[in-house]
């Protein structure tokens, strides 16, 4: 589809319509770690509450100061959806797609999550409980989209005990 | 000091009910004073009665309304915040705006026409349009407009309200092993309910089958798990309850109002990211309910009849659990035991059939429906019914409920 608005889409992938980051101090670590294929997430250095997507203020205790902290880049499915009907033509090829709600080790249990898709898999067999990691797609200088693919299936987990 | 009891839903009036775009020619504006001028003549009230707009969504300009139906003076104006989560809770501006004396007779209303703007559509619209535009060297707002956020979900594909409510509902799902079933049954029984009202949009009977057949949109929801679009009005007229007594209609007083939701819950369903973890697979109403059954002085088994909002068929299941007609995660059995149905269940709910196949009036219909049920005048009478729950939402705050008693 040369004239697809998304360019070049694959299955199950879904394409990236926002290819600027548009980020100020808050965000800008964290896309300099994406360029760099790291996952880097703000702490609050006063309670050490974790916050993303960053914004100014710490939820828990309202202070601004962050220590920015490397995270795995591995977690755990915590709900999916799979997308079946495209929103736009252009989306016919891409659906369907696994959309997930990831629970990011290292995050002391706060449960700082990311919403992403889902990749390098059938998406109809992404399960919640299923083992994933970070995978960045480099769009350009600024932008790399961070998307999570399945390591360990919750699924398969249970199909190897039977 | 609440304003319990203070004032009461006296009219209600409404434009006929027709399918995504089939209102034109008439304009939203139209609609609205046509809606307003039947709920005014409902309840033996006149334009010069009328002195506050209390509403949700924006829903109306009230200086274009007052201009265009000679409303000779605005004393209140005022709007709940967010989207379809409002429009329960807008009552409670306008019993709070009588109670406390900043306006006498206040209007609530909903007009709805869905040519071009697609209320499901927004976000697709808004993130694409601009996707596309930046890809042409040109931005809607200019660069910086974007919020820094928008970044982190722009890209992951989650598009739509029904993608949102998806991923809540498969997180629940998870949780209680909630089955689709109970979903079906959320379609059948309001279809049923529908199938007895002349008024209503979709009233082809539904069964088991039609519901397992029909397409996948977003795993878990199906399509006839999503609200149907619609265009038309409902407007609703409250005034206090001394002055209620003296016209036309029986008084459906406010027994309680509130709206709001848990800070953290937020924009929480388009992000996910904030959400407490206790509160992910639930409908965001759990503080609301419980302000509002202090608020009245009764609980849940009182509640004859229960309008709930249902964008999506599960949150209909989650709301019930939320406003406590049963245990946390035990909304999916509860349902498919036929707690819900009209005639035989223990709460029957959305007697009109609501969002799903009613009319998408965003919430209105069911306000409509409960006054409707406490008169005495529904179609589908719940046999003396004394209190009404109506909600709005769930949605990014505020979600809204209202207990209205006869």
């Amino acid at each position: 589809m040369a004239d697809n608005p998304f360019g070049d889409v694959q299955p199950g992938v879904f394409p990236t319509i926002l290819t600027e980051t548009h980020a100020d101090e808050s965000t800008q670590p964290f896309w300099d770690a994406a360029n760099q294929d790291r996952l880097a997430a703000p702490r609050c250095t006063n309670c050490g509450t974790f916050r993303l997507p960053p914004e100014a203020f710490c939820f828990e205790c309202q202070q601004r100061e962050v220590e920015w902290v490397e995270l795995p880049g591995t977690g755990t499915i915590y709900s999916r959806i799979i997308v079946r009907h495209p929103l736009h033509p252009g989306l016919a090829p891409v659906v369907p797609y696994a959309v997930g709600v990831v629970e990011l080790d290292g995050t002391q249990g706060a449960g700082a999550r990311m919403l992403v898709n889902i990749i390098d898999c059938d998406p109809e067999t992404v399960a919640i409980g299923d083992r994933v990691e970070i995978v960045f797609d480099h769009v350009n200088e600024e932008m790399s989209v961070p998307r999570f693919r399945p390591t360990e299936r919750r699924g398969q987990a249970d199909e190897d005990n039977t | 000091m609440t304003f319990k009891d203070q004032a009461a839903v006296v009219g209600i009036g409404r434009t006929p009910y027709r399918k995504r775009g089939q209102s034109y020619p008439e304009t939203e504006m139209s609609m609205a004073c046509a809606a307003i001028l039947a709920a005014l003549d409902d309840a033996g009230l006149t334009v010069a009665d009328i002195d506050g707009f209390a509403i949700y969504a924006h829903a109306c300009d009230p200086a274009t309304v007052a201009a265009t139906l000679g409303i000779p003076e605005i004393r209140y104006a005022a709007s709940v915040t967010s989207g379809g989560g409002g429009s329960a809770g807008a009552l409670g501006l306008a019993a709070s705006a009588i109670a406390g004396g900043l306006a006498t007779c206040c209007v609530t209303l909903m007009s709805l026409q869905q040519l071009n703007r697609r209320l499901g559509g927004t976000a697709v619209g808004g993130m694409l349009a601009y996707a596309l535009m930046s890809e042409g060297g040109g931005s809607a707002y200019g660069r910086g407009g974007m919020p820094p956020s928008a970044a982190f979900t722009a890209n992951n594909g989650l598009l739509s309200p029904g993608h949102s409510f998806s991923m809540i509902t498969a997180r629940h799902m998870h949780l209680y092993g909630t089955r689709r079933e109970a979903f079906a049954e959320v379609c059948i029984s309001q279809r049923d309910n529908a199938m007895k009202r002349p008024m209503s949009l979709r009233r082809e009977p539904l069964t088991l089958d039609d519901y397992f057949n029909a397409r996948m949109v977003s795993d878990p929801l199906c399509l006839l798990d999503y609200t149907m679009e619609s265009d038309g009005a409902v407007a609703v007229i409250t005034v206090s309850a001394d002055r209620a007594k003296d016209l036309k209609q029986p008084p459906a007083y406010i027994m309680a109002s509130a709206h709001g939701g848990t800070g953290r819950w937020g924009p929480g369903i388009f992000r996910y990211c904030q959400t407490p973890d206790k509160e992910f697979a639930s409908s965001g109403h759990r503080p609301v309910a419980k302000r509002l059954y202090e608020m009245a002085g009764v609980r849940p088994e009182d509640v004859n009849v229960a309008l709930l909002y249902d964008h999506f068929s599960p949150l209909v299941v989650l709301q019930l659990e939320d406003y406590g007609f049963c245990p946390i995660g035990e909304g999916g059995p509860f349902v498919e035991d036929g707690n819900i149905r009209f005639g035989t269940g223990t709460i029957p709910v959305n007697t009109h059939g609501g969002n799903l196949s009613d009319a998408y009036i965003i919430g209105m219909t069911h306000i409509v429906e409960a006054v409707e049920q406490l008169r005495g005048t529904a179609v589908n009478q719940v046999e003396d019914a004394e209190i009404a729950l109506v909600t709005g939402g769930p949605a990014s705050l505020p979600v809204s409920g209202t207990l209205l008693r006869r």
